[in-house]
């Protein structure tokens, strides 16, 4: 074994998470004339952002000029159930167009409108077209178009320092296990290169992070090995705290045969453009499923559904396209009645509703990915899908204009997946991508201004690194302990069984006590091998991320009794208004422990209440809350934003 | 990326890291070696043919049908036979010139400089490489960057000659419809017509012919007829290696069946005439 | 319900290494990176691989399989004979880390030494108007996931190592032409750029990139061929030059586009960082802390106040001076030393 040698580095800001969101916010602080480290589990421009395939949401009207802002507020706080901060929801809506813009003045080339301007398609929950999308690789072009921005940048400096990295530099294949603190002044983060195992120490008096989500704690998910909670359980740490841990989003459609492709997602287009989903008896189930709430918007008979795919202004939608969660909750309700395939899953059916030429032309990579992978050829015959573990709600809590983090901790920002609140309880299909470009910048421009404001950089203590270096080396002195993979599937069965897509108090609390048994078992973690890119040593310090943030996702799940959203509880099915109010605040005791508390959720403004209809409020808000609606709806009640409120000649006129 | 500068040992003078140490020259398992050994045989059979065919300075023109062979097309030489130089008798009768002194070299270049072929000599005579993933057959490599091969940027000229030579193909294959001094068809005229259609579409399947009816272009959108022949091309252009193979052998069919027709060995079968 | 099969693994680093056999399991509908996940998770915890989405995505799980570049998961075991013996190697081209493993760097510093995307000058973001057709082809090159196996396969590289600096690779030149392609960007020496700096000369259009491209993108017919076409346009075509002469006007001659004066040349050969030459005056790499022999660090080692080595920078100061910085940069105090 190597000796704990440990390179050093100074940076004004150090990002953590080299995807969509992670990037932008490098450019950002690169801009705004920080000196920026990017650190990237993996190879640069590898994230899991590639994996977006739908389309970045942001109402540039291109398509349906009808669209505008605020319907994109309103349907994304429709579609969080009213959960989400309103206020990121709110720069969400407000500023996505000029970030999709400025990716042009990058490089982007997505596909267009018969005009030259950027082509916008439905999408699950949006009431207009307006998912700016390349075919279906949305995000590698998101992703590859960041990272060739900064390696733009990189020329500029070079053609005026002669060094390519003097002022942003990418650490491919480099993990951070720790962050370091001054106080409660962030000074730096601490981690390992993947490749030689050397320790390194990016000395930083702000971070942002950009971790993504924490997937990979559950049996079957779409996400890849990179989502372990790092950024979740790195701010936990600090002394920032997490909201809405108990939601996270199932995809409804995700393969679910042959098994070792298990979790891969069939993009929510494939029933945008009209595929869909039939039970093991051949009926189009959907239609048993349109929650109350939805009834107006979604048609009631096949033909009606079948004509709003030419004519969607005289047409209500087909239930295929209801928010992401009632699929895959009604999904679940066809498999566990029996009606399902043998493998799990329902038949997602376009190989009966297109041609195949159409099929290949709207669906190239679905097409190429099944063919490929799996040897179904969907021009031919249904895919079958089930319900996949595929992007957490929850995360670091944030100060929604800035990013920073909220808690104990300063100089902490978060953004992407990797935050929460924006989403609420649900995410809009497409809404992630336009997340991550507007908070992104959001957390780069304010990480950078916060440097500013310092009057003297925060120190790393001594002490802090070596205890980071003996708790990076633990798992390879204890050669014999308990294997990494072992522990890791054992904790994907708890989480996936138990605190799954349904969710009971029973299993819930039995849940806890696993994990709690788990804990100390991935004390004993040991790894075989050396320190030089050895999978089985980074499993095993990753392996404490993710009990912790499968803990908050437990006992935040445990504590909300209510369905909402992306948690469904078996023992509560419906929506109370009164957990409306809540969200629940994970942090970290002095122990070790996650702590939970519940926290008053943040009062939207008027003007933005008054988007609004009262009958659609009646269905989220509490008795006192509609009162005070009508208190400020009442006296100005002609002075509403014109054409905002759900067009009637478009919903009411069949 | 960049971090691979900061790591010990490796410094921007620091030595250089080795590939992994596999001893086998090629791990692949397939019969990779088939497609060159077919192009090996292939083209190197065609090239031994029409080289003799090329020197035995006879049998290349049926008088009463007025079927010239492509190889002789047009017809230079002093020893062209009455009716088969349409361009007059320029050049002297050395055997070693032969009758289409003017058009065969151009021909040569355009196949030799075409993309396909290209790719098919560097595989199958060259072994730069035979195939992907099996090691190069040369210890230095300069690609095209240098004399000679830098010359096979002169495929644009080839391409250019050859839409000529293309031209006077057509022009045999049309007045080949002949029985002595009256109109004529048989069956030596279906293989000069197909010969020519398929010289015509190899011509047009050529990647420069790609370029310069389109390919060039920035912006499609302002040029749409050039954007449907380029689409139109292009549609070609993903068979040219098709028709590269397609038209040795019609070219070479063409030949025979005019050798054998003028030597007597059997005759044209007459549908007119 | 799996059978078991016959592997042949490549396991070492870059002080040598070799093939090792194992038998694993194998189960209906795999691919080769599930089983290569399966000898992780039960017989060697420590094999080195990347990978990332696992659906052919991301193109991080990049080997040699029987030989032939390959995505470990798009290769299904079901095309395999039940009874055939699967080799898997890293690629030979780029040094090897450990394992699978291998050192991509080459890569990257070849996508940093190509010229990147210029915008049109005077055209606000929101404004630029694109058509459907004029973007295809930029698009087809644009689905590229950077996996490298055409950079692998290639033989220019791959056979020959001394060709690393003056050649960029089948990626870099479907970059340079999915730029020049580019219906607004706003360069127009990039395939100057691609002869004299990519080392396109070098390409004899072997195709073998085109073979292996997991995308399916047409590298050598659409980016390649196309962009030494154009450079003939420029060079040697007679009829072309004739043609802007008697129109003086070419599509491919903007009159407003910009020259490239600041490409950085292309010598880098992807084990350093070369390219920057080392000429950067206050460069210098960071170091580490002296360590004891108990391989931790000394107290004073941390608390001085310039801790470790110097910043990469070659500066301590904090924030970076004004005049470092190119781009907006905060209202700061007014200095006495100006």
């Amino acid at each position: 074994m190597t000796t704990a040698r440990i390179e050093r580095h100074h940076y004004d800001v150090v990002v953590i998470g080299a995807g969509g969101a992670g990037l932008r916010a490098a450019i950002e602080a690169r801009l705004a004339g920080k000196r920026t480290a990017i650190i990237s589990k993996s190879l640069f421009g590898k994230a899991h952002t590639v994996m977006a395939e739908g389309g970045a949401a942001a109402a540039m009207g291109n398509v349906n000029s009808r669209d505008n802002w605020m319907v994109h507020f309103r349907d994304t706080m429709r579609g969080g159930k009213f959960l989400n901060n309103f206020r990121m929801a709110e720069l969400h809506a407000k500023e996505a167009p000029e970030r999709i813009w400025e990716l042009e003045t990058y490089g982007a080339l997505f596909d267009r409108t018969k005009d030259g301007k950027i082509s916008q398609r439905n999408f699950g929950g949006h009431e207009y077209p307006r998912l700016a999308h390349v075919g279906d690789r949305t995000g590698l072009e998101l992703i590859r178009t960041l990272q060739q921005k900064i390696v733009s940048l990189q020329q500029e400096d070079f053609a005026e320092t002669g060094n390519y990295d003097s002022r942003i530099r990418v650490f491919s294949e480099t993990t951070i296990t720790e962050l370091l603190l001054d106080g409660n002044k962030v000074a730096g983060a601490f981690g390992y290169y993947r490749e030689s195992g050397e320790f390194l120490l990016l000395e930083a008096p702000a971070v942002i992070l950009a971790t993504g989500g924490v997937g990979r704690s559950y049996k079957v998910t779409s996400n890849s090995w990179e989502y372990t909670g790092d950024g979740h359980a790195l701010a936990l740490r600090a002394g920032a705290t997490l909201i809405n841990m108990e939601f996270l989003q199932f995809h409804p459609t995700g393969m679910v045969w042959p098994p070792s492709v298990k979790g891969i997602l069939v993009t929510e287009s494939v029933r945008g453009d009209g595929g869909v989903l039939r039970n093991s008896d051949g009926k189009r189930f959907m239609f048993d499923y349109v929650p109350d709430v939805f009834r107006k918007q979604y048609a009631d008979t096949e033909e009606e559904a079948d004509r709003w795919y030419n004519d969607p202004d005289n047409n209500r939608r087909p239930p295929e396209l209801l928010p992401r969660d009632e699929v895959a909750r009604a999904i679940n309700s066809e498999v566990k009645a029996g009606r399902g395939t043998k493998a799990g899953g329902v038949l997602l059916d376009v190989s009966t509703r297109m041609p195949a030429e159409t099929i290949t032309k709207r669906l190239p990579s679905m097409y190429h990915q099944f063919k490929e992978l799996a040897d179904v050829d969907i021009t031919k015959e249904p895919m079958e899908v089930g319900p996949t573990c595929h992007y957490v709600m929850g995360g670091v809590e944030v100060e929604p204009d800035s990013a920073a983090a909220m808690g104990t901790v300063e100089g902490l920002f978060a953004a992407g997946e990797v935050s929460g609140g924006m989403h609420g309880s649900n995410r809009l299909g497409g809404n992630s991508l336009s997340d991550l470009l507007v908070f992104g910048k959001r957390a780069g421009e304010h990480a950078a201004a916060y440097t500013d404001s310092l009057a003297k950089r925060p120190k790393v203590a001594t002490s802090d690194v070596e205890s980071a270096v003996v708790t990076a080396l633990a798992p390879l002195e204890r050669q014999g302990g308990e294997n990494p993979y072992t522990l890791q599937q054992d904790l994907q069965a708890v989480m996936g069984d138990l605190v799954g897509i349904i969710r009971r108090a029973g299993e819930l609390t039995d849940a806890l006590k696993r994990i709690q048994e788990l804990k100390l078992r991935v004390a004993q973690v040991g790894a075989a091998g050396g320190r030089r890119y050895n999978p089985g040593w980074h499993l095993a310090l990753d392996l404490r991320n993710m009990l912790i943030v499968s803990e908050c996702t437990a006992k935040a799940a445990l504590e909300r009794e209510e369905s909402r959203g992306g948690h469904t509880r078996e023992d509560f099915p419906a929506m109370n208004p009164d957990w409306r109010l809540v969200n629940l605040v994970c942090s970290l005791d002095n122990s070790g422990d996650v702590h939970l508390e519940r926290k008053p959720l943040p009062r939207m403004r008027d003007e933005l209440i008054q988007l609004f209809e009262r009958t659609e409020l009646s269905k989220y808000l509490t008795e006192d809350e509609l009162t005070q609606f009508d208190a400020i709806e009442g006296p100005k009640g002609d002075a509403r934003v014109p054409g905002v409120r759900t067009d009637p000649s478009k919903t009411e006129a069949k | 990326m960049t971090t691979t500068a900061t790591r010990p040992g490796v410094g921007p003078n620091g030595p250089q890291r080795p590939r992994a140490a596999i001893t086998a020259k090629t791990l692949r398992t397939d019969r990779w070696w088939l497609a060159p050994l077919i192009t090996f045989v292939g083209l190197g059979a065609w090239v031994a043919y029409a080289t003799v065919r090329v020197f035995m300075h006879k049998w290349y023109f049926v008088e009463q049908y007025h079927y010239l062979t492509p190889f002789y097309s047009p017809c230079l030489t002093d020893r062209c036979v009455e009716g088969s130089a349409l361009f007059g008798t320029p050049l002297p009768s050395w055997w070693i010139l032969p009758e289409a002194a003017f058009t065969l070299p151009f021909l040569l270049l355009f196949r030799l400089t075409c993309y396909y072929y290209r790719k098919a000599y560097y595989r199958a005579f060259w072994l730069s490489p035979p195939a992907c993933a099996v090691p190069d057959g040369h210890a230095k490599y300069t690609g095209e960057t240098r004399f000679p091969l830098i010359f096979q940027n002169a495929h644009r000229y080839a391409f250019y000659a050859a839409m000529i030579i293309s031209l006077i193909n057509t022009y045999d294959a049309i007045i080949a419809f002949r029985s002595g001094d009256s109109f004529g068809f048989g069956l030596g005229n279906i293989i000069l017509v197909g010969n020519v259609v398929m010289l015509w579409l190899y011509t047009l399947s050529c990647h420069s012919c790609r370029h310069i009816t389109g390919g060039r272009l920035k912006h499609f959108s302002k040029h749409p007829v050039r954007y449907r022949v380029w689409t139109f091309v292009s549609k070609l252009n993903v068979r040219h290696m098709q028709l590269a193979w397609i038209t040795l052998g019609t070219l070479a069919l063409t030949d025979f069946y005019v050798m054998a027709v003028s030597a007597g060995w059997f005759s044209d079968l007459r549908f007119v005439g | 319900m799996g059978t078991k099969r016959h592997f042949r693994v490549w396991r070492g680093d870059s002080a040598g290494g070799d093939i090792e056999d194992f038998d694993v399991e194998v189960n209906e509908g795999e691919v080769v990176l599930d089983i290569i996940h399966r000898l992780q998770a039960t017989q060697t915890p420590d094999l080195a691989c990347r990978w990332n989405c696992k659906a052919g995505k991301c193109g991080s799980c990049s080997m040699e399989i029987n030989g032939k570049p390959r995505l470990g998961c798009m290769t299904r075991m079901s095309t395999f004979e039940e009874d055939e013996t699967v080799t898997i190697t890293p690629l030979r081209t780029f040094p090897v880390i450990r394992d699978l493993v291998t050192d991509v760097s080459f890569n990257y510093e070849k996508a940093r030494e190509t010229p990147a995307f210029a915008p049109p000058p005077g055209v606000a973001p929101g404004d630029y108007r694109m058509q459907q057709v004029d973007v295809e082809r930029s698009q087809e090159f644009r689905k590229c996931i950077e996996c490298f196996l055409c950079q692998n396969t290639c033989h220019v590289v791959r056979d020959h190592e001394e060709n690393k600096a003056a050649f960029s690779g089948p990626r870099y030149f479907i970059r340079a032409a999915e730029l020049d392609m580019h219906p607004l960007d706003d360069r127009e020496d990039r395939k100057e750029y691609a002869q004299a700096n990519q080392g396109m000369g070098y390409c004899n259009i072997t195709k073998c990139c085109t073979e292996v491209c997991p995308e399916h993108i047409k590298i050598t017919d659409n980016a390649i061929i196309p962009m030494k076409e154009r450079v003939v346009d420029r060079r040697y075509d007679p009829l072309v030059w004739l043609g802007r002469k008697i129109f003086r006007r070419d599509e491919l001659d903007g009159s407003n586009g910009s020259r490239g004066e600041n490409m950085a040349p292309s010598t880098s050969v992807g084990v350093t960082d070369l390219a920057q030459g080392g000429a950067f005056p206050t460069h210098r790499g960071p170091e580490g802390p002296e360590v004891r022999e108990d391989g931790k660090m000394d107290v004073t080692e941390v608390t001085l106040p310039t801790q470790g080595g110097p910043s990469p920078f070659g500066d301590q100061q904090f924030p970076l001076p004004s005049d470092r910085v190119s781009y907006q940069q905060p209202a700061q105090p007014p200095d006495n030393d100006h």
